[in-house]
Order: C-alpha cells, then structure tokens, then sequence
C-alpha cells in the first residue's frame, strides 16, 4: 500500500516565478464551487434578482439612444442605434463588471487567503467567470431586439465564441494587475470606476470605430475592447467593418494583458496572506 | 525518509509591524520613493547603518526552528500569545512562507486554521458544506459520500436545507466543525479549533481529535488548552517569541511551561506593554485584585471575595462587547470563565470608544487554596474574537478561613449549604 508520497517543499521563491497551472488545473473544483457561490450569493441577494443582468446595458442603451443617437445623430455604421449600441454595451458590460469584481476579489476574500492554500488565481478567474451567465442573460435580450428589428445574423456568429473569450481575457488580464495592486494600495478600489468610465469612451460603443481612418484604427484596436465590439457588431448586425486587422491586434493586445497580469499576480502572490 | 512526515530546517519568518506592510496608500510610496534615497544617503554620509531606523519596524515571528514529526505522531504546539504557533501552522500549510530556512511535507496536508472558512450566510447549511469541503480540499465526489455522516455529525438534519445567517452561532459552528472533522488528510494541521462552542461541543470536538490522533495520522495541533495537548500529543513543542523554547514528552513540556508562565512570584497586577503598537478594537491597558475595601492584593482569604478589576479602552463603537477573564489552576485546569455580559445590563449595548473598567466580584468560599492565574478575553459572542492576553495575573487562595478536609477532592471546593434530616 506505500505508494509514492507526494512531497511538498516549502521555501522562500524569489523573483518571478512559475505560473502553475497544472496546480490551479487540479484545483477546478473549487474554481467551480467559488464561480457557484457568486452566481448564487449575487441572486440571492438582490431583490431584482437576474433582471439586474439586463436592467443596467439596457437603460445605458436608452441613455445613448437619446443623447447620441437622438440628439447628436451619431452614425451607426447603418444599423438602428439601439441595436448599434446594445451590442456593444452586452459584451462591455461583461467585461467591466467581471473587471470591477475581480479587482476587489483577493481583498474580499482576505479570510480565505489568510487561513487556507490554493492557488490564488482561483479568486479572480471565478469572479470574472461568474458574470458569464449575466452575459448570456444580456445576449437573449439582444437576439430579441434583432428580431424586433428583422436583423438576421451573418454566419459569421460562429466568431462569438472567440470573442467571448477574448472579452474574458481581458477582464482577467486586466483585474490580475489590478487585484494584485490592490491588496498593497487600497487606492486601486477607487481607481476602477473611474478607469471603467474612461474605457467604456474610449471603445467604440456609442459611436463607430469607422470614424477613425485606417492607420489610427487599427492602432486603436490595441485596446483590446475594440476589437471585440466591432467584432460583435460585424458577427451579428453584419456591419461591413472588415475587423480583421482590428481582431488581430486586439486578441494580441489581450494576450500579452492576460500574460503579464498572470506573471505579475503570480509575483505578489506570495505577500498576500501577510498584507492584506 | 519512509517514517518522517515534516521536516523542518531552520525555517525562520520575518514580519514588517506597524501600518508599513499592512497597506499603503500610493500617495505615502510616491513620497517615500523620493525621501527615502535622500534619507539614505544622509545617513551614509553620516556614517550610520542603512537600515538602522528601517529594522526596528521588524519583528521574528519565528526564528530558527527546526523539527522532526514521525508519520502517525501527533505533536502539540504550546506558547504564550504571540510566540509563533499560528505563524509555524501557517508556513506548513503554504499559506505563508517563510523568511528563510525550508520544511519538507511528505504527504497530503489538510490544515485547519479557522472552522468554517468561507461559509457564506446567505447559502444553505447544504450548499456551504459543499462549499467549505471544496475550499479544505475535498473533491465533490468525497463530499457526496460523506456528506449524510457529515450532517449527522454536525446535528443540524432539520436545518440543512436553511440559509446558515438563520443558524444560531452553536448551530454555525456544528456545522463548521463537522464538515472539518471529515477532512482526511496524511497530515493534519490544527489551530486552536477546539476552543469553541459550548462545553458539550468541546468534548465532542476533543473526542474527534483523539480518534483522529489514533487512527495514525500525522497531526500538529495548536492549543491553549493544555489539558487536551497533554491528552492527545505524545510530544509537544513549547515557543517563546518565535523561538523553540524546548521540545519533548507533553506532560513535561507543559508543566513546565505552565510554571514558567505563572513564574515564581505572584503577579498581582498587570500593566499593557505599550511600546508594543496594536490595533485591536479593545485595547487592554491593566487588570488587578483587589480587596472587598478595593485595597490591591495577591493573596486572598479562602473566605473572603475579592475584585477582579479590567482596564481597556474601546476604539470604535461595539455592540455586545463581552470583557471576560479565565481562572486556570497550576495543573492547566480552566476553574471558570466569567464575562461581564454575564449582567444584562450591557446585552446588546454598544460601547462607545473610551475608557472602560470592568469589575468583577468573586464569591468567597470557592477557590481551593492554592495559586490560579487570570487571562483575559474580549470579543462578541458568537461573532469574533478581539484580544486576548494569556496569564496576565496570578495569586495565590490562602488556606486562612478554609474550614475542609485539605485533601478533598475537586476542582473546586465550594462550601455549601446542607441540610440533613433525621
Ligand atoms: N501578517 C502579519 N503582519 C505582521 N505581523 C504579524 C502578522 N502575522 C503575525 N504577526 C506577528 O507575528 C507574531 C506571531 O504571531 P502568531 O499569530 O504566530 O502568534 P500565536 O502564537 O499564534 O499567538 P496566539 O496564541 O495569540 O494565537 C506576533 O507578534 C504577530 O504580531
Ligand atoms: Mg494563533
């Protein structure tokens, strides 16, 4: 019955250090149950339940309708606002909620850091993971506004998938940084809305990227937001944007996010249990 | 290797104190980032060390601690507040690491440091048992089998299915506890779990360790309570600020320890150390005995009461604060607990932040003669602890007015009332 033991050794790292992700592999299940406790918590919780889900994209799409669309005449690439802007806002809102969530993650978790092991990439991932149902709540919503307008999607939908992902690996990227730097400076907390707010102007959700011509847009896309926007747009709406060029650039940009974020978490990592 | 389950080598664990490490603000690093080299280069210049001013914010919670367990051996960890313990659990468990110095882990750990770790009182008794396993590091399907023994364990059948916020804090704890009691780990860290709930919940939860213990698994246990690191450890190590003070049979280590912390002299009064900065919410500041005529004393009459009076100051308004003390006698035997919530009068008050005294009356005729020291506590039931500070007093009950048998037995010897008929 002597099997091989697994032995662990404990010391101090230095530097960098390795991702481990086979470990966080091994730790799924409670990457699972901490995305099931949000989803439950959070509906448990509120008195409006899933609706908040749609309550918030939608009432800023009417808000865009009126100013941008109405009163600014803002064009829309040929599509009526609303459904311009409402395909925007589904994936943006997944990405800044799981952002906002995620960077307050490891400091709302301090219990569990401070008295248990796991690898702490778990925390945010769930958070981020966890506004995937919201999403897809947003996303009926919006095949419902393509039928009230007779919109047919192109076959090109077989890209949302990919853009999801890309949408999630930015929200992660970016929340890796942030999450890790909030737990040194409290300051970060205070800094996500407001960085939030800049980045939803700064991605073409109430206007078209088509504004832009063709050496900025593509530099534009190095937000990775862009990309994913105006591939949800040309995927379902069928907008004729060509985001080739525009996708590439993004899915890189959001790499080289999740990349350095996931180095760079992994670094602070082992200050958290002491600091936060 | 075949028989060791740890091994420590010289593993030593540096922390920053003060507001330093805890977090900054980026405005404070922004301004150190352009002071701090001139500071330095002052100082250079002035020919004084680098980090003369930077080291004094730098304490050892461990220093140098090297240790063996045998597989299947279970070992105590003993030490005054602040000694280390939960620091030494938490660099086995990876939570943490260490400064320096490395320990090997042959076989899988479960640690124990807190019950009840991410329960959510929103959830059910049900969801955040599967919840809680998962984050101790059961697999679902482990969860799944054990999950009715688990329930049974815990004596919440009826409630499983209610969100815990509903629990009473017994409840809560049953729950807790039972879902840790069903980690089967290799190898067992435990930190000071036993010491809650009420006095059935303890035997319950000290009965379990002691199966735990004897089914051969490797267990490190923390406690304050000496009578169950005596009962369950073979061996047992004793810290002292960090350091290994001594390692050895349980029986011996603790006595001594237990001698050494109440020490030769009797300490009748007690004064904070201030030069130590601390941020709990109740801060501690004296605690003394004093006579029925409020005289200070160390040696009381066995037929006389006597004051227990607790100095502290509140920092933020609490609700349902409880001040309390413990009686232990020289054998390691908690005599009583009392707590000043114990009177209704400040049942779900709140104390607003100042100065309070609490004072306590003991009854006469109770303590056996001999010597007793006094720890004090405070927190809100049920919710949290807030401080603790282990012997800060000790006197002795003189056998003046003691009308027994000196040999009779008890913990205790009340002189009572009888009355008998003929
Ligand atoms: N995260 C931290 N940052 C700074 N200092 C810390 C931190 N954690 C512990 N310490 C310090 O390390 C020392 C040892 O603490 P530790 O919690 O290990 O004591 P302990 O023996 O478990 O005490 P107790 O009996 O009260 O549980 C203490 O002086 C404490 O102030
Ligand atoms: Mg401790």
């Amino acid at each position: 019955m002597e099997q091989t033991v697994q032995v662990i050794r404990i010391e101090r790292s230095r530097g960098w250090v390795a991702l481990q992700l086979k470990e966080l592999w091994a730790y799924r299940e409670l990457l699972y149950f901490l995305v099931w406790r949000d989803v439950k918590v959070r509906y448990k919780q509120t008195a409006l339940g899933v609706s908040w889900a749609i309550i918030q994209p939608v009432f800023t799409m009417v808000v865009f309708s009126l100013f941008f669309g109405r009163l600014a005449k803002m064009p829309s690439d040929g599509i009526p606002y609303p459904l311009f802007s409402y395909a925007a806002l589904v994936p943006w809102t997944f990405f800044s909620h799981g952002l906002t969530l995620a960077s307050n993650s490891l400091v709302g978790s301090a219990n569990l850091i401070k008295k248990v092991y796991f690898p702490r990439l778990a925390i945010p991932i769930a958070s981020v993971t966890s506004g995937v149902i919201d999403f897809v709540i947003a996303f009926i919503v919006l095949l419902g506004m393509m039928i009230y307008y007779g919109i047919v999607p192109t076959l090109n939908v077989i890209w949302l998938p990919l853009l999801l992902l890309i949408t999630f690996i930015t929200s992660l990227g970016v929340s890796l940084w942030l999450s890790a730097l909030n737990v040194q400076f409290r300051d970060v907390r205070y800094m996500i809305p407001f960085l939030t707010q800049l980045w939803l102007f700064a991605t073409p959700i109430a206007y078209p990227s088509s504004l832009l011509s063709e050496p900025w847009r593509t530099l534009y896309s190095l937000n990775p937001m862009v990309g994913v926007v105006e591939g949800f747009r040309w995927a379902l709406l069928g907008t004729d944007t060509a985001p080739g060029p525009i996708l590439i650039v993004s899915s890189l940009a959001a790499l080289a996010l999740l990349v350095g974020g996931a180095f760079y978490f992994r670094r602070l990592e082992k200050t958290f249990a002491d600091v936060v | 290797m075949g028989d060791i389950a740890i091994r420590v080598q010289g593993i030593s664990k540096q922390y920053r104190l003060g507001k330093k490490e805890r977090y900054q603000t980026l405005r404070d690093t922004l301004a150190s980032t352009f002071t701090v080299p001139f500071q330095r280069v002052g100082r250079l210049l002035r020919g004084e060390g680098l980090d003369v001013a930077e080291r004094n914010e730098l304490i050892w919670a461990l220093k140098d601690i090297s240790v063996e367990l045998r597989r299947g051996e279970a070992i105590g960890v003993i030490g005054a507040n602040g000694s280390g313990k939960s620091t030494f659990l938490k660099i086995l468990s990876r939570i943490t690491e260490p400064t320096t110095g490395f320990a090997e882990i042959y076989g899988r750990v479960g640690s124990l440091l807190e019950v009840g770790t991410g329960f959510h009182p929103e959830l059910t008794g049900r969801e955040n048992t599967y919840l809680n396993g998962a984050i101790l590091g059961m697999k679902r399907g482990e969860i799944d089998r054990k999950f009715d023994e688990i329930v049974a364990f815990s004596e919440v059948e009826r409630f499983i299915d209610t969100p815990v916020k509903h629990y009473s804090s017994g409840m809560y704890l049953r729950l807790a506890f039972a879902v840790a009691a069903h980690l089967d780990p290799e190898i067992l860290l435990v930190d000071e779990v036993l010491a809650v709930g009420d006095a059935g919940f303890q035997k319950k939860c000290l009965g379990k360790m002691g199966s735990v213990t004897k089914e051969g698994r490797t267990v490190l246990l923390v406690s304050h309570n000496m009578g169950a690191i005596a009962q369950l450890c073979a061996r047992t190590i004793h810290l002292e600020q960090g350091r290994l003070k001594c390692i050895g049979p349980s029986t011996e280590v603790v006595s001594a320890y237990l001698s050494s912390s109440i020490g030769d002299d009797v300490k009748s009064s007690w004064f904070t150390d201030s030069s130590k900065p601390n941020h709990a919410e109740v801060r501690f500041s004296s605690a003394r005995l004093l006579s029925v005529d409020e005289q200070p004393l160390s040696v009381v009459r066995f037929d006389s009461a006597f004051f227990v009076e607790i100095a502290y100051a509140v920092t933020v308004p609490i609700r349902d604060l409880s001040v309390s003390y413990k009686v232990h006698d020289t054998q390691g035997n908690l005599v009583f607990e009392a707590m000043d919530t114990d009177m209704p009068e400040w049942k779900g008050r709140v104390r607003e932040p100042g100065q309070y005294r609490s004072i306590c009356e003991v009854l006469p005729s109770f303590l056996k003669p001999g010597r007793y020291r006094i720890s004090l506590g405070s927190f809100v039931e049920h919710v949290k602890m807030i401080e603790k500070q282990e012997s800060v007093l000790s006197f002795d009950v003189s056998e003046v007015g003691y009308p027994l048998n000196p040999g009779r037995l008890g913990i205790v010897s009340p002189v009572l009332q009888w009355k008998v008929i003929g």
